[in-house]
């Protein structure tokens, strides 16, 4: 359960991997059968071609590289024992230790078998320019706005989402709030409104009222 | 089913319990509210207040050790150490203001006082026409004595006595207060105040 | 316009005292976009659909949300765990309790907490009691949507105001609960509330009788609801609906029964399913799904155990649960919560995510719709169930 650091001699064009990826001592031992990691990881690299080193499993979630993807939640979905068809939960979450990287995270189950959560991870390359990771909502409806809320929250680019918009803030905001490092501004309501006009006018109507009560 | 006679079935029942409205004790609920009023649950919680023991001044029980004010979800509790003039503290609030405007009412700060100290009063109107000083309640506005919460809160307040008097005795080893309801397993010593934290990132 | 037999040649229709003069109506071609909302009762609080209509028909539908939208998630990563617990409450503020529960169960798995019996019995019948008053509300909304103006509701929030005076005598609060705490819950139940609680559920058959009297035969109930707002079963899954919205588009889905978190093995109780998956199957599931619940909290009403309603080792203030991960999940009246915490060992959760479900459930809003007319676009939000402070955060 040691930090693992960021891989230094990461091959060209690999996403820097490994957040701490935070180990669950307490969680309990991972469900058996179909969704042991260790065995998950080997079928994988095994059926799906072009996976081999690009899914790792850490901790107790299955982290897959952004290129593939999409052809590893079609396996996991389709896939006879597996048949994870119900995208439970989607989220983002800013690291920025010890590797700047979004990481989006998604909690897997099946309704056919009743099994899970599977925990998948997929992170960007990193927090600025290439904050990309392709759009699940060709595979699970579900993802749809949860995708739009990562990206509204946390500038998460899903590319391939077929209306990706702000959906909680407003258009015209061009912060992530939910970032580690969002600062709010000191008093956002006095920039756009006139709202100190307001107060001003407000505290005027007090002075007057109290003149009035008092004299 | 004929087309139309669930719909008479349903004007039955409304005709049933619009005259049963009338006479029907079942049914007669609604609470003329400012003549009549209900008197609220004794667990029920608004604003808190201070409670003190004797003189309302030297009696607050609150020894400003600011726990209170850290674990307070919105941080509408703002407090100030009392101090004599060589600067040692006395353990009193100097300032002890809540802002009502900003309390959600979910009774931690008297969770997590260690002293017995804040107590969920149960008033519950509160409206003033006076916006920004009106809802500031002030050390003097927030504290009430030992017999109001009495008053207000029976068996909570006699479990409290119970409590604090066992705790005075210095003999006896800690008495588990597990039979008090609102407060459970609050750290009974710890009256070290904790130095405050950078209360946002 | 002149009658058959009216001889030919009579004197010619008066002069009308005005024109009209017809106009090419820019209406004929065009669709319409309506805005409905944010202020707008039948919306369920502030919340906005953009339909875009052709005549009366739907043929566009942006569901626009946010307006209530407080970054609940990031005010949770800035407090302690503890005090996160009053936060949850305004989510779903129709269903504090069950909000409390899925944080509570996340962090206790997230820590390993244990929780006593008597503490899980006390959940159960506080969620239980929730979900009750939920969807008998739910219920009443919806015929408020449908036109049957106000006495539905009123009825349904008179049975809900029972409930409230159990919360509220428990809990010290009628809708903000804030009433679990990680490895129990905060207040113990004296006999005399859970005499209470005995007397509502006894009562409570007799009130839905009543209830189903009122609605479920009636024939404007049915035409307005059957086979409006259809949702197959195929995209109630994929869209990761949830509760008695995807179960009643036939998903045999229910968390208590998959999960069984809690004590929820012990009982002995049904989950109906529906067979179409439109509003009135909507509707007539949670009808029987309140009957479920009932059954649930007499049995245990019956089984409660005496003993302490805390874990003991639990620390109330500096609660720091060890490095990891976990993701927690419920069957809240409005589906799936779950809730998604990571922590780095500090004081306050590095990550804390809700996965709420009437904003997911809102996802198909717009497929249900389409070429509906406007008026059922109304009833078939109704149906979805959604609460805002839930759905913004
Ligand atoms: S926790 Fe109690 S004693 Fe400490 S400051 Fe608050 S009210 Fe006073
Ligand atoms: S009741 Fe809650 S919000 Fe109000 S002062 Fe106490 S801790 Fe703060």
């Amino acid at each position: 359960m040691t930090e693992p650091a960021a891989p230094p001699a990461a091959p060209a064009g690999t996403p820097p991997a490994a957040p701490p990826a935070p180990p669950a001592p307490a969680k309990p031992a991972p469900p058996p059968g179909p969704l042991d990691l260790g065995p998950l990881v080997a079928r994988i690299a095994a059926e799906v071609p072009g996976t081999a080193g690009l899914v790792a499993a850490e901790g107790p979630a299955l982290v897959v590289d952004r290129r593939v993807l999409l052809e590893v939640m079609r396996f996991l979905r389709d896939d006879k024992t597996l048949r994870l068809d119900f995208l439970s939960n989607l989220c983002a979450v800013d690291w920025l230790k010890p590797v700047a990287v979004l990481e989006v995270v998604y909690h897997l189950f099946s309704v056919e078998k009743r099994h899970g959560p599977l925990t998948v991870k997929c992170r960007t390359a990193n927090r600025t320019d290439d904050a990309v990771v392709p759009s699940v909502v060709s595979l699970w409806r579900s993802a749809e706005y949860q995708e739009r809320e990562a990206f509204d929250l946390y500038g998460v680019i899903f590319a391939g989402h077929p209306d990706l918009r702000r959906i909680l803030t407003w258009d015209e905001l061009t912060d992530f709030p939910m970032r580690k490092d969002y600062r709010p501004p000191d008093n956002f309501e006095w920039e756009p409104t006139p709202h100190d006009e307001v107060l001003k006018r407000a505290a005027a109507h007090q002075a007057e009222r109290r003149e009035k009560a008092g004299g | 089913m004929s087309f139309g006679g669930g719909m008479l079935k349903s004007l039955a029942m409304t005709a049933r319990n619009f005259v049963g409205s009338y006479f029907d004790k079942k049914r007669l609920v609604t609470v003329q509210y400012p003549e009549e009023r209900l008197t609220p649950k004794e667990n029920f919680r608004n604003i808190p207040f201070l409670v003190f023991d004797g003189d309302a001044e030297t009696g607050l029980r609150c020894t400003a050790c600011k726990i209170c004010e850290q674990e307070c979800p919105p941080q509408c509790i703002f407090i100030e150490l009392l101090t004599d003039e060589k600067g040692i503290s006395k353990k009193k609030p100097k300032v002890f203001d809540i802002d009502m405007t900003v309390c959600m009412n979910c009774g931690i700060c008297a969770e997590v006082c260690p002293f017995d100290a804040i107590k969920m009063d149960s008033e519950y109107e509160l409206s003033t026409t006076d916006r920004f000083t009106g809802l500031l309640a002030d050390k003097v506005r927030l504290g009430k004595s030992n017999e109001y919460y009495h008053r207000i809160k029976h068996t909570e307040a006699v479990g409290v006595d119970e409590r604090l008097a066992a705790k005075k005795k210095p003999a006896p080893a800690p008495v588990k207060p597990a039979a008090a309801p609102a407060a459970p397993a609050a750290a009974p010593a710890v009256p070290a105040p904790t130095p405050p934290t950078e209360p946002k990132g | 316009m002149r009658d058959v037999d009216e001889p030919v040649g009579a004197a010619p229709e008066p002069e009308p005292r005005y024109k009209l003069t017809p106009v090419e109506s820019a209406f004929d071609q065009q669709q319409l976009e309506v805005s409905i909302g944010p202020q707008h009762p039948s919306t369920h609080g502030v919340f906005r659909m953009d339909v875009t209509l052709d005549g009366e028909v739907v043929t566009k539908l942006k569901p626009v949300m946010g307006y209530l939208h407080r970054n609940h998630e990031q005010i949770a990563e800035r407090t302690t765990y503890l005090g996160t617990m009053p936060f949850t409450d305004r989510l779903d503020y129709f269903g504090s309790l069950a909000n409390n529960w899925g944080y509570a169960l996340t962090v206790e798995k997230l820590a390993g907490i244990t929780v006593p019996e008597r503490a899980e019995y006390l959940r159960v019948i506080m969620c239980e009691l929730t979900r009750v008053v939920n969807h008998t509300c739910v219920a009443g909304f919806l015929l408020q949507d449908l036109g049957a103006w106000m006495t539905p509701l009123v009825w349904a929030l008179r049975e809900r105001e029972k409930v409230l005076d159990v919360f509220e005598s428990v809990t010290g609060a009628r809708m903000m609960c804030n009433y679990f705490r990680f490895g129990g819950v905060r207040v113990d139940m004296t006999d005399d509330d859970l005499a209470v609680v005995q007397k509502i559920i006894d009562e409570y058959p007799a009130f839905l009788d009543e209830f189903e009297a009122l609605m479920t035969k009636n024939e404007i109930l049915q035409q307005r609801c059957q086979g409006v707002g259809v949702l197959s079963k195929e995209l109630a899954i994929s869209a990761g609906i949830s509760g008695p919205m995807a179960r009643a588009s036939g998903v045999p889905y229910d968390v208590r029964k998959v999960d069984k978190y809690g004590i929820y093995d012990r009982f002995d109780f049904k989950v109906p399913l529906g067979e179409k998956g439109d509003v009135f199957d909507r509707y007539y599931m949670r009808v029987l799904e309140v009957a479920e619940s009932l059954k649930i909290l007499r049995q245990a009403l019956k089984d409660m155990p005496k003993g302490p309603i805390q874990d003991p080792k639990t620390k109330i203030r500096n609660f720091r649960p060890a490095k990891g991960e976990a993701y927690g999940r419920i069957e809240s009246p409005k589906g799936e919560l779950g809730f998604y915490i990571v922590s780095q060992g500090d004081k306050s959760p590095y990550r804390y995510h809700v996965r709420a479900p009437s904003f997911v459930n809102l996802t198909i809003l717009e497929d249900m719709c389409l070429g509906h007319k406007l008026a059922d676009a109304i009833v078939i939000l109704g149906a979805v169930d959604i609460v805002l402070g839930e759905v913004d955060r």
